[in-house]
């Protein structure tokens, strides 16, 4: 009893250090430069993306590679309405929940469809589907509806839409930046605590989603799909749901990505997005959510910790001259902790524990 | 004779030229031990599975509970108030035992999404109700000492307990095992005979489907023998242990081959 309360009381403490810890992040990032700053919000956005992805991966188990498909609803969203593409501009409270709900709407169309499909077929089906937006971005720059000459210009193509709003406060722009107390928070830092409120609102939809009736659904299903339907699990609308809420944190994730960027383009969408938030829900820690963020976060922030490594001066004052093209390199190192984590730790760097805390629940039991 | 929880009425299911039932009729009264034997091959498998909504049967109906029982879709049949367990187990390895009993609560819960995000009070009450009752199925199987533990890491005895837990949950008026003694030795078969008989005499219908005789000539209150899609006997066991026509279908003769 007594090991249980001190249990209890390291787990506040540990909270709460988290807790500074992240508040003071975005400040210490600064010092070294605005450029890690904007190396953390990625990285949050991220978190968002690998938390979506792993309620349809992780937790329902039904593959999907065509994630980012999701991440382009929610970013053409935001950038459609707010910019002046259309001269549109809508505020967040409006583009936020719409982009979050249109994401959604194009989980269920994705589903719908694929709902007897699993595994491999599934991957390719999934992954057609993350193409097929990312190409109708690419291509509704120039077209007409049938039996009319006007030409519209949607998206506005590869070129991507420019000049998109930022978030903004009761008319207060984020860019801008604050001052309180004499101490400068820049537009950045602003963004990395919007980034950081709603990536713990993501965190806690997607526990208690999982750690609820429907949840407990989606993980029959990925366990075992025939089971679950003779438990009178109804199949077809748990699967669209976990597609639904999947792809809601991904619209999130999209909108805040433009919103930060002020420019998106088809470019940020292709399919080695969907490859890389898979790969963070994976090394991670398949349907474990504190796996799924600590692998979001090590892959996010791996690729810009190696540039620094795999500098082309750190590599002269080792060996006297570049061996290895930075970007070769760079993508070199990455690839073998990729494959030294799968060989060595096959279900992730923090997967689910065998056994579970009874502490949490034994008031309900008799 | 005693009111009757199940008729099946001139079943009959083909899969292409094959004629895997051949108009089976069958009652299980209520509250009874009902078994189904014969020997591989028979149809005691496909006969489960059109009951429990795998298949469509082709010809004949089912009637459950005075109504007739017509499920389009498999999980229809758990709402309905049948259970099943898996000759080769399925549980959901990767959730911990209470998990795999929760799961079975699925039918009689309805909180939806929402409910599952904001958690408000009903909900929170739904959620205890269904731990508690869980909990007390895992105590009625004896494995309330392992709820936290994945449920793959339990022995084989135990998950066959667990299944039959998981189908309880649903609140099933007929629960249907399919095999549950396969694979098991000596003593744990006595410890599911036991469970068998306490699930009845709570007041559920069992339908056991079953290999091992002894088990089945002792657990039973009446039995009912197929053999090539075709009902070949029913009665009680006494009955059936003298059949001509089942000791023929067990040890060969009638169509001149042997196993």
């Amino acid at each position: 009893m007594n090991t249980l309360l001190q249990n209890k009381r390291n787990q506040i403490i540990a909270i709460i250090a988290l807790g500074i810890f992240l508040l003071i992040l975005p400040f210490l990032a600064g010092m070294i430069g605005q450029a890690w700053v904007r190396i953390l919000n990625i990285t949050l956005l991220y978190v968002m993306l690998a938390l979506g992805l792993n309620v349809v991966v992780g937790v329902a188990g039904l593959l999907d590679l065509g994630y980012v498909a999701f991440y382009a609803v929610g970013a053409y969203t935001w950038s459609l309405l707010a910019s002046q593409h259309f001269n549109l501009h809508y505020p967040f409270w409006v583009l936020l929940p719409l982009g979050a709900f249109l994401a959604a709407l194009a989980g269920l169309m994705l589903g719908a469809p694929v709902l007897k499909l699993r595994g491999d077929y599934l991957a390719i089906v999934t992954l057609g589907f993350g193409e097929i937006i990312r190409i109708l971005m690419n291509n509704l720059d120039k077209f007409s509806l049938p039996g009319s000459d006007t030409v519209y210009n949607l998206t506005n193509g590869p070129r991507g839409i420019t000049g998109i709003d930022g978030l903004s406060f009761f008319g207060f722009k984020l860019r801008q930046g604050l001052e309180i107390f004499g101490l400068p928070i820049t537009g950045l830092q602003l963004y990395y605590f919007v980034f950081l409120t709603i990536t713990i609102f993501s965190v806690w939809m997607v526990y208690n989603l999982q750690h609820s009736r429907l949840g407990r659904a989606w993980q029959a299903l990925r366990e075992d799909e025939i089971a679950a339907k003779a438990m009178g699990i109804n199949v077809r609308n748990v699967k669209l749901a976990a597609f639904a809420f999947g792809a809601l944190t991904g619209g999130l994730a999209g909108g805040l990505f433009a919103a930060m960027q002020g420019f998106v383009s088809p470019e940020s969408f292709g399919l080695l997005e969907s490859v890389m938030i898979l790969a963070m829900v994976v090394l991670g820690g398949m349907g474990h959510i504190p796996g799924v963020i600590l692998g979001a976060v090590l892959l996010a922030a791996m690729p810009e910790v190696i540039r620094y490594v795999a500098d082309e001066r750190v590599q002269e004052s080792v060996f006297g001259h570049v061996l290895i093209a930075p970007e070769v390199l760079r993508n070199l190192i990455f690839s073998l902790a990729m494959i030294l984590i799968m060989l060595y730790m096959p279900r992730g760097l923090w997967p689910s524990p065998d056994r579970k805390a009874e502490a949490l629940n034994s008031g309900a039991g008799k | 004779m005693s009111k009757m929880i199940f008729t099946a009425d001139g079943v009959t299911k083909k899969f292409g030229g094959v004629t895997a039932l051949d108009s089976v009729s069958m009652k299980i009264p209520k509250d009874s031990i009902f078994g189904l034997i014969g020997p591989n091959g028979a149809g005691k498998t496909t006969f489960f599975n059109t009951l429990t909504g795998l298949y469509q049967v082709d010809g004949g109906n089912f009637t459950f509970d005075d109504k007739p029982l017509n499920v389009k879709a498999p999980h229809e049949v758990a709402e309905v108030g049948i259970a099943r367990t898996f000759q080769n187990i399925r549980l959901f390895g990767e959730m911990s035992v209470l998990e795999n009993v929760m799961v079975g609560r699925h039918v009689r819960t309805k909180a939806g999404a929402f409910g599952a995000i904001f958690r408000p009070p009903s909900v929170r009450r739904e959620e205890a109700e269904t731990e508690a009752r869980s909990r007390e199925l895992l105590a009625y199987v004896g494995l309330e000492r392992r709820a936290g533990e994945k449920s793959r890491t339990l022995a084989y005895g135990e998950q066959r307990r667990l299944e039959i837990a998981r189908a309880l949950a649903t609140d099933p008026k007929l629960i249907a095992l399919d095999e549950p003694a396969a694979g098991m030795n000596a003593t744990e078969t006595v410890e599911l005979r036991k469970l068998i008989e306490r699930i009845a005499k709570d007041g559920k219908t069992v339908l056991l489907i079953e290999h091992d005789m002894r088990l089945v000539m002792n657990v039973c209150h009446h039995i009912v023998v197929l053999d090539y899609g075709k009902k070949i006997a029913d009665g009680t066991p006494a009955h059936i242990q003298k059949d001509a026509a089942v000791i023929k279908a067990y040890l060969g003769g009638a169509h001149g081959e042997t196993k």
